[in-house]
């Protein structure tokens, strides 16, 4: 909602800098590249890239837990990399190769690492796997999951409040020593 | 958050420009600007998006010295071999940053300008802080300071910084190269970033309209013999307790040079430079000597309520970071 500007005798009201803020919402069209297919969007110029994708393009897999880059459960890949999407901007996320885990199968045919976590009973409540698989994946690109004290250190970005974590570390070790991600 | 402007710079001359203008914010890689909007810590009423100029990302280095543009994400710095190999202590600390996700999306130059995460300067609700609202109070001083300052605080604010590869940085005598409207100038990384006093809302020594461009760091035989060491409440992806990286040159098994600095303690990397000195001559193997070289570093340290364990925890850390930069342990 814009709010009215303030009395003109408020001691740090500098006029020339309130009305530089914008009162009303920013909207920016972006064009966003996700899963290899492109989607043009209308957005507020504050819309994370996480809200985005879940409000705006039903991709509803990846989950919001924190939604302030604290448990991971917003993991996707940007330019093949894992990020946060929580913490990006919609905006800034354009021109960008977005892979979230819609992405991962190719039809009904399980990605590697899906497939292990099923394996090696890796969730429970399901609500972080979708980051944790994610991340998972990117662990193992990187060469970060030869050991299960690798996998415990560089999945720690990743919280599991159900605590699946022996069975997370079992499927991703096993993804890493059956031909990678 | 509020409403905000969003544009996107193509040149250093127009990122200069733009953080030359009241209102506007720099973003980059976007983990500190994003909850800094979300809890309304700022408001601009534009973000330029600088994350995408060229050639500031880029990792450089030679016999003489290391340059890391500031755009370079963490997980790149980390993972250079020339680092790796050359400056350790750096690998070190970036790798028990954050996490990867983290990592992969946060530069260098924002890890240094990231504020404290003291519970009252990050609080949802508002409460008194010198930092967030100057002249509000601060609620630490008579609050929870278990993780706040042993050294360099004020009446008016006992924040620390969280950086750990600015600690690193400082052990190295980093310098910070900064581009602003008319000229360009170097700062040492000692002197960047400021201590509360009374004005604890002004943290580092830019002027309005100045952008990190790069860091540098001397090469040399300290460098190439460093380490980082992070004590934390869990054993990853949590902020330092106390922290410390630590840089030796041996002659033999006597300590020629030593440079430590301390994370997770004051607003800012904190150099013991009087342990520093009194190490000078002392032998590696000779743990009661390092101790009472260490314990000189921490004659001015100013505990508060609960954080006094700092004090021995801290020098216990320096003294088995000397053995272990040393070649024991």
């Amino acid at each position: 909602m814009p709010s009215s500007p303030p009395p003109e005798s408020a001691p740090d009201f500098d006029r020339r800098q309130f009305f530089k803020h914008p009162l009303e919402p920013v909207s920016i069209d972006v064009t966003l590249r996700i899963n290899g297919a492109e989607t043009k969007l209308r957005v507020d110029s504050r819309t994370t890239l996480l809200d985005a994708l879940r409000e705006r393009l039903a991709l509803t897999g990846t989950k919001k837990g924190c939604d302030r880059g604290e448990c991971g459960a917003c993991t996707v890949h940007l330019d093949g990399r894992r990020a946060l999407s929580c913490l990006t901007l919609a905006v800034m996320a354009e021109g960008r190769e977005i892979t979230t885990i819609e992405g991962l199968a190719r039809g009904d045919e399980l990605h590697l690492v899906q497939a292990a976590f099923i394996e090696h009973d890796a969730f429970q409540c399901g609500f972080c796997t979708s980051g944790q698989i994610m991340s998972g994946v990117a662990c193992i690109r990187e060469g970060r999951a030869n050991s299960a004290d690798d996998v415990r250190e560089f999945m720690s970005g990743n919280l599991c409040r159900c605590s699946a974590y022996p069975q997370i570390r079992a499927a991703i070790l096993a993804a890493a020593k059956n031909g990678g991600a | 958050m509020q409403p905000f402007a969003f544009s996107r710079v193509a040149t250093l001359n127009d990122a200069v420009a733009a953080a030359s203008q009241p209102g506007v914010a720099l973003i980059a890689g976007g983990t500190e600007m994003l909850n800094w909007l979300k809890e309304t810590i700022v408001k601009p009423a534009r973000l330029a998006d600088i994350s995408r100029l060229p050639t500031l990302d880029r990792i450089e280095a030679d016999a003489t010295r290391l340059r890391i543009g500031s755009l370079a994400r963490m997980s790149d710095v980390a993972d250079d071999a020339a680092v790796r190999r050359d400056y350790p202590v750096i690998s070190e600390a970036l790798l028990k940053s954050a996490s990867p996700q983290i990592r992969n999306m946060a530069t260098m130059g924002g890890n240094l300008l990231q504020r404290t995460r003291c519970p009252y300067f990050r609080a949802e609700t508002d409460l008194p802080c010198n930092k967030r609202r100057p002249g509000s109070g601060c609620a630490a001083l008579a609050g929870e300071d278990r993780t706040l300052a042993i050294f360099g605080g004020s009446e008016h604010c006992i924040a620390t910084h969280a950086s750990d590869v600015a600690v690193a940085l400082a052990a190295l005598d980093a310098t910070i190269l900064v581009q602003g409207s008319s000229d360009a100038r170097t700062i040492p990384l000692v002197d960047f970033h400021r201590l509360p006093g009374d004005t604890p809302q002004r943290e580092t020594v830019l002027a309005p309209g100045e952008i990190i461009t790069a860091l540098e760091v001397p090469a040399s035989a300290l460098a190439r013999r460093s380490h980082y060491l992070k004590l934390r409440e869990r054993a990853s992806y949590e902020f330092a307790l106390v922290s410390a990286a630590i840089a030796l040159e041996l002659d033999g098994r006597l300590i020629r040079t030593a440079r430590i600095a301390l994370g997770g303690v004051a607003p800012k990397p904190w150099r013991l430079t009087a342990a520093e000195t009194a190490l000078g001559g002392v032998s590696i193997d000779d743990a009661g000597a390092l101790r009472t070289a260490v314990a000189r570093g921490f004659t001015d340290a100013q505990p508060r309520k609960h954080n006094g364990f700092k004090v021995e925890l801290a020098t216990r850390m320096v003294i088995r970071g000397l053995q272990h930069t040393g070649g024991l342990a």
